[in-house]
């Protein structure tokens, strides 16, 4: 007697606010998530320009390569919130177009993250030591280490890994986090794109299973926009200690 | 008794922030629009020289706006019940509290 509670359409019972609390849960993790992300993006600040040796972001950092898997997050979020606009509308065939688009495109973000760990991995320094160029201060150490009298050129690989130094270590487990984020995420969808092939599975009347891992998709989303400009713009801003 | 407050939890039901009125599909369009433009501003003013530490700002007001538009659009902050935004902004504020907070405890500002 002390609280009410009767079954909405979504088979879920109201608490005494009157909201759903499923979705009440899911905006209290995603409120406790953004102090877990604080924690590791604050982590990263503390410990930028406090590595002893290279690689450090600017010699392996590529903003254009950053901006476009970037821009395929964001465009995951706009398909995302049709495919969720197509089901309240009851088009199960929008859905699934849309939801697959989204995963296509939540997948090509795995895939440039992938990618990019593996080029730093692999980062690969090439110094001409008779022409050096413009160097960055780690180029310059290997310069200054490697070039001596008679030598023409310096090539030699200087991975970029968590073991490497305290902006590898920051790094990877930032972005390495962010990235299992976006892997439960593709799951999730799937498991969602699948189970609206059964009769009755996704319904507009049992739409908040879509709603929940809308915005469990766009908080790692938004989470994206912050590490691009913490991370990765200023990482490589000059005025910054890298 | 006990009519009266199901009555009263089923009338909440239909006022469910689930199933609140959403904007159109165009609406969402000009909202990637809009993030799409601002990540390229933010690139483009990246490689401003002359800014200097006046990047920062203008980089955090970019990024702010992004944050803002999804969560008020796409996860539907803007239009869904208050206490919604209330949960996510209280952990939202702590969170920079926290990132503050360890900066300042490890004198990042004194050291940048």
């Amino acid at each position: 007697m002390t609280q009410a509670a009767v079954s909405n359409h979504n088979g879920d019972h109201q608490t005494t606010t009157g909201l759903n609390h499923r979705k009440l849960l899911m905006w209290v993790f995603l409120g406790s998530d953004c102090m877990f992300f604080a924690t590791l993006i604050a982590t990263y600040l503390v410990y930028k320009g406090k590595s002893l040796t290279g690689p450090m972001p600017i010699d392996v950092f590529s903003i254009p390569v950053t901006t476009v898997s970037t821009f395929v997050l964001l465009m995951s979020s706009m398909s995302m919130v049709l495919a969720y606009s197509a089901l309240r509308k009851g088009s199960l065939k929008g859905y699934r177009t849309w939801m697959l688009s989204t995963i296509i495109l939540g997948s090509t973000f795995l895939g440039f993250q992938t990618f990019e760990f593996y080029e730093f991995a692999n980062h690969h320094v090439h110094i001409d030591c008779v022409h050096p160029g413009e160097l960055t201060d780690f180029e310059q150490g290997l310069f200054d280490k490697n070039c001596t009298e008679g030598v023409e050129e310096y090539e030699a690989q200087h991975g970029l890994t968590p073991k490497t130094n305290l902006f590898g270590t920051t790094f990877f487990v930032l972005t390495g986090l962010h990235g299992t984020h976006v892997t439960i995420g593709v799951i999730w969808l799937l498991a969602l794109f699948f189970y609206s092939f059964k009769k009755g599975g996704v319904t507009p009347e049992r739409d908040l299973d879509t709603d929940l891992a809308a915005l469990y998709w766009h908080f790692v989303d938004i989470v994206w926009i912050v590490i691009f400009a913490v991370v990765y713009l200023f990482g490589v801003f000059e005025g910054f200690p890298s | 008794m006990a009519t009266e407050k199901i009555n009263k939890a089923s009338r909440a039901s239909m006022a469910d922030s689930s199933h609140s009125e959403h904007p159109s599909a165009a609406t969402y369009f000009k909202v990637a629009i809009g993030l799409v433009v601002l990540t390229g501003l933010e690139v483009i003013v990246f490689f401003f020289d002359w800014l200097s530490y006046g990047i920062i700002p203008v980089l955090a007001v970019f990024s702010v706006a992004k944050f803002a538009m999804v969560i008020m659009f796409y996860m539907h902050l803007k239009y869904d019940h208050k206490l919604f935004s209330v949960l996510f902004l209280t952990g939202l504020f702590l969170a920079i509290g926290v990132i503050f907070a360890l900066m300042a405890l490890f004198q990042w500002f004194h050291i940048a």
